[in-house]
């Protein structure tokens, strides 16, 4: 009975953290969708709305949830400016001047934070103090809203994607850019608005997993390259693949830490990653894989 | 016209003797003897250690990113499996250093070639992940497997080698030596541009999908640029380790990965002085930071940030690094030498017709894409030495029918066979080898390769009957040049040639790598009309006699008519006539495919 509790235990965690990761995979997949090129700074979005969140909440001592619409508010600025000065210039050049251009902004994103803010991880509490016990288990309330937030993120991105004409037309942006302007879609503004919604999902993401993670430099890297992991598995580019991608991520790797051992943790993720490419390449839901060239 | 992976490049020159090397070389001799010939601090000779061994692994980066246009974000990893080969060989195991060394570099070659082999067939967004996973898998195990890598207190007392005899345990000995090392491995990563290895890495970068279809085995050149990258990784590692005496896993983290590349792409990828400038300049940065006024010193503790703005920096104003900068001056100097384009062999596209079998048989060849059905069961056969015209409305299947010939994609189902084998299965770069050449609708060429570097790689195909050689590759290309009337050209970067030159070169191209079977994807599409005259013209040489096969698709009827002896009709996937030009441009159906239904002259 007890192993069964922990189990449970050990799912539920997996579960909460599989959804951030599943959350910065949906920021990743929209903009490779977008723009055929992946973000790395992705994870730094994430990094970056807690740091605003701990500005709002701890620094300015502001109440919760005008911090929270603050930071998101913040990021989604954030995200017109990285469109603009790391995406935008480079954008006829090809795939891999892009990618180093991300790279370089994620550096520059966390060294900054780090000049501001020093070096010591920062607290965010809880959203709603305490948890829920049933038996031996303890549903730990951050994690709940974590996993409440999340469906109601894919919801919102169904609904927003299928029954809006934003939606219609950022999907005709992905599929074919030139034809999307032929047909009078201002591509450009699309692809903004891509970064805006990305950064906000990240800083989103960010901002739910503080309280667990503490807010630290390093929190952002390390959850992208899982939710980048969890892209992967899930079928490069698609959208049920990255959400159910991050959740079997965190499941994995919460079983494996409890059975196997912690330090290795965040190896976890990739080694699934590597099986995943050797055996299955185009992924769980992905089509075989073949790169627009 | 861009690269495929849209890194900007330019190509390497022929070389001729250049006044540089006079000062280049006296200069880079003198260095490594500077510490013998003056006091000199024991911080600049350990600064100088590090800037010889990490511009060893900056040479891998030129090597996979700037030659074959491949992201590597693990070199710091490399670099780490030569130090902890060195490392754990002598202290843990006491071993020698140099049979420790070669662990370590085969260790990370080895390592890089599994890496490569496992993702490179995915491609860039692929593999900049998985390098960065591999590099994070590097970290964590180095930090906790602490029974073998000693953890993060790092392994000590690494001793020095012995050469020949002498120690080497003098920090100037030592150094000498790496320099040695480096300058051996900058003219090794700079003459590779010239070799086979080379063409083809800078053809991969330039155009993956016309690398493998002109010949180019693209995953074996990716996995083979991978693995040197990695060793050259590890050789750097290896001799880090020996010239500091201590590692720990910080030295081989994300960060210095990341640093890596900023070198290479400060510097400039294209070529090794450029790696080895751009590492010399981010050692020696942190330096002069240091030497600021108190007013600029606040930059010391954002120097990592400023490191990140100057990656995105130089992406959108420098992408070919400093090294491209003061090339490119450097060549706008010069004047070209005009191409000698005297005794030019006549270029040899016999093909022996001793066979009455057809060269291409397709038997009843499908490719669906999920519903659509884009070829569906054709039938079809060229006889050798004829011209055969593949034509129909937009979207009838014809371009889809040339890549399943061409191996560009598989066949749902049915048989391609060639000259008596069935390449059904094989790759574009096995039916390139089985004598199988081709041009593309939109061109595909090599864009910043001069004309004559874009023939030879098509020359170099496996099987091309020539003889071996350098010599005998270049003479091919040069007469594949002449053939298309562009030899005076050869030496012109092919971005930089007007649109019906550059088809030309790739028709050039096909025809260096001397195939039976010629397929052209819409030769005429955007030529003018004098353009036009000129291709019918060479279409007519290419058939008087040589034996050749051709497979083309056009649109342009007169063309199609006036030099096609066989003519095949595709629409909605299926054949729908076929014969003499005459009759099946007359064929009621083949009107109403393209006219829509009602009497019509024409079907142009």
């Amino acid at each position: 009975m007890e192993t069964l509790a922990n189990n449970f235990q050990v799912l539920f965690q997996g579960l909460a953290l599989g959804s951030i990761y599943a959350l910065v995979a949906l920021g990743f997949v929209l903009i490779i969708r977008a723009t055929n090129v992946v973000n790395f700074a992705q994870g730094d979005f994430a990094m970056l709305g807690a740091y605003m969140m701990v500005a709002c909440l701890v620094g300015a001592g502001l109440p919760y949830w005008l911090s929270f619409v603050l930071a998101l508010i913040g990021m989604g600025v954030f995200g017109i400016l990285f469109n603009y000065g790391v995406y935008y210039p480079l954008r006829h050049r090809g795939f891999l001047p892009v990618i180093i251009s991300t790279l370089g902004a994620s550096i520059f994103l966390q060294n900054t934070v780090l000049a501001i803010f020093g070096a010591q991880p920062k607290r965010l509490d809880n959203v709603i103090q305490g948890g829920v016990q049933i038996g031996s288990v303890f549903l730990d309330s951050q994690y709940l809203v974590i996993l409440a937030v999340t469906m109601v993120m894919v919801a919102f991105q169904y609904f927003l994607f299928e029954h809006t004409l934003v939606g219609k037309k950022l999907q005709a942006t992905s599929q074919d850019k030139d034809m999307a302007r032929l047909l009078g879609i201002p591509v450009a503004l699309m692809i903004a608005i891509t970064f805006i919604y990305s950064a906000a999902l990240g800083g989103l993401a960010g901002v739910l997993v503080g309280p667990v993670l503490f807010v630290s430099i390093g929190m952002g890297s390390i959850i992208a390259l899982k939710a980048f992991a969890a892209t992967i598995i899930g079928g490069f580019g698609d959208v049920k693949g990255a959400i159910v991608g991050g959740i079997f991520i965190g499941v994995i790797e919460s079983f494996a830490a409890y059975y196997i051992s912690v330090p290795y943790k965040d190896a976890y993720a990739f080694m699934m990653l590597f099986l995943v490419l050797v055996f299955r390449p185009q992924g769980f839901f992905g089509e075989k894989v073949s790169e627009k060239a | 016209m861009k690269s495929l992976g849209g890194l900007q490049t330019t190509a390497s020159r022929p070389r001729r003797f250049s006044p540089w090397l006079f000062l280049l070389i006296p200069a880079a001799a003198a260095v490594p003897l500077i510490p013998y010939a003056t006091e000199v601090s024991h911080f600049a000779v350990s600064m100088f250690m590090q800037a010889v061994t990490y511009a060893i692994a900056v040479l891998g980066m030129v090597v996979v990113l700037g030659y074959t246009g491949q992201i590597n974000l693990a070199q710091a990893a490399f670099f780490g499996f030569g130090a902890y080969g060195v490392a754990l060989g002598t202290v843990s195991y006491g071993l020698p250093f140099w049979v420790s060394l070669g662990m370590g570099i085969g260790v990370a070659a080895i390592a890089g070639g599994i890496l490569g082999l496992t993702t490179l067939r995915l491609g860039g967004h692929y593999l900049a992940m998985i390098t960065i996973s591999f590099q994070q898998i590097f970290d964590l195990v180095a930090v906790n497997w602490i029974a073998f890598t000693h953890g993060p207190d790092g392994i000590a007392g690494i001793p020095r080698p012995s050469l020949f005899g002498h120690e080497l345990a003098d920090d100037r000995a030592y150094l000498l030596l790496c320099t040695l090392v480096l300058y051996g491995l900058i003219a090794l990563v700079w003459w590779l541009p010239q070799t086979r290895l080379g063409r083809a890495m800078r053809g991969v970068r330039e155009n993956e999908l016309a690398a493998e279809v002109t010949g180019v085995h693209t995953l074996r050149v990716k996995v083979t640029a991978f693995t040197l990258c990695a060793a050259l990784g590890g050789t750097g590692g290896g001799l880090y380790a020996g010239g500091f005496a201590y590692i720990s896993p910080d030295n081989f983290n994300f960060t210095r990965a990341v640093e890596f590349l900023s070198m290479v792409l400060l510097g400039g990828a294209q070529s090794p002085f450029g790696g080895v400038l751009g590492t010399t300049l981010l050692i020696l940065l942190p330096e002069w930071l240091k030497e600021m006024p108190p007013s600029l010193q606040f930059i010391k503790d954002v120097y990592l940030a400023i490191y990140g703005l100057a990656v995105i920096l130089i992406m959108v104003f420098m992408p070919e690094g400093l090294w491209g900068l003061l090339r490119n001056g450097w060549m706008k100097l010069r004047s070209p030498i005009p191409v000698d384009t005297s005794n030019i062999p006549q270029l040899d596209l016999d093909i022996a017709v001793t066979e009455t079998t057809p060269l291409l048989k397709l038997e009843g060849l499908q490719k669906f894409f999920g519903g659509l059905r884009a070829v569906d069961g054709i039938d079809l056969e060229i006889g050798r030495g004829t011209v055969h015209a593949l034509i129909g409305p937009n979207g009838s299947g014809k371009t889809t029918m040339l890549n399943v010939v061409n191996g560009i994609y598989k066949p749902t189902g049915g048989r391609i066979i060639i000259d008596g084998q069935d390449v059904s299965q094989k790759t574009p770069h096995e039916r390139a080898g089985h004598g199988l050449g081709r041009t593309f609708q939109n061109i595909r060429l090599f864009a910043a390769m001069s004309a004559l570097e874009n023939v030879i790689v098509g020359a170099q195909r496996k099987n091309n009957p020539i003889e071996p050689g350098r010599a005998a590759l270049r003479t091919r290309a040069m007469s594949a040049l002449q053939f298309v009337g562009l030899a005076y050209k050869a030496d012109t970067i092919v971005r930089s040639l007007p649109y019906g030159h550059q088809r030309l070169v790739e028709i050039a191209r096909a025809l260096a790598g001397h195939p039976k079977l010629l397929l052209l994807d819409e030769p005429a599409a955007g030529l003018n009309q004098t353009e036009k005259m000129e291709l019918v013209e060479l279409l007519r040489r290419l058939r008087s006699g040589h034996g050749l096969t051709i497979f083309l698709i056009d649109h342009d009827m007169g063309l199609v008519e006036k030099v096609s002896d066989r003519i095949t009709v595709l629409n909605f996937g299926k054949k729908i006539a076929e014969g003499a030009p005459q009759e099946v441009l007359r064929h009621p159906e083949v009107i109403a495919a393209y006219l829509g239904v009602g009497p019509a002259n024409g079907a142009a």
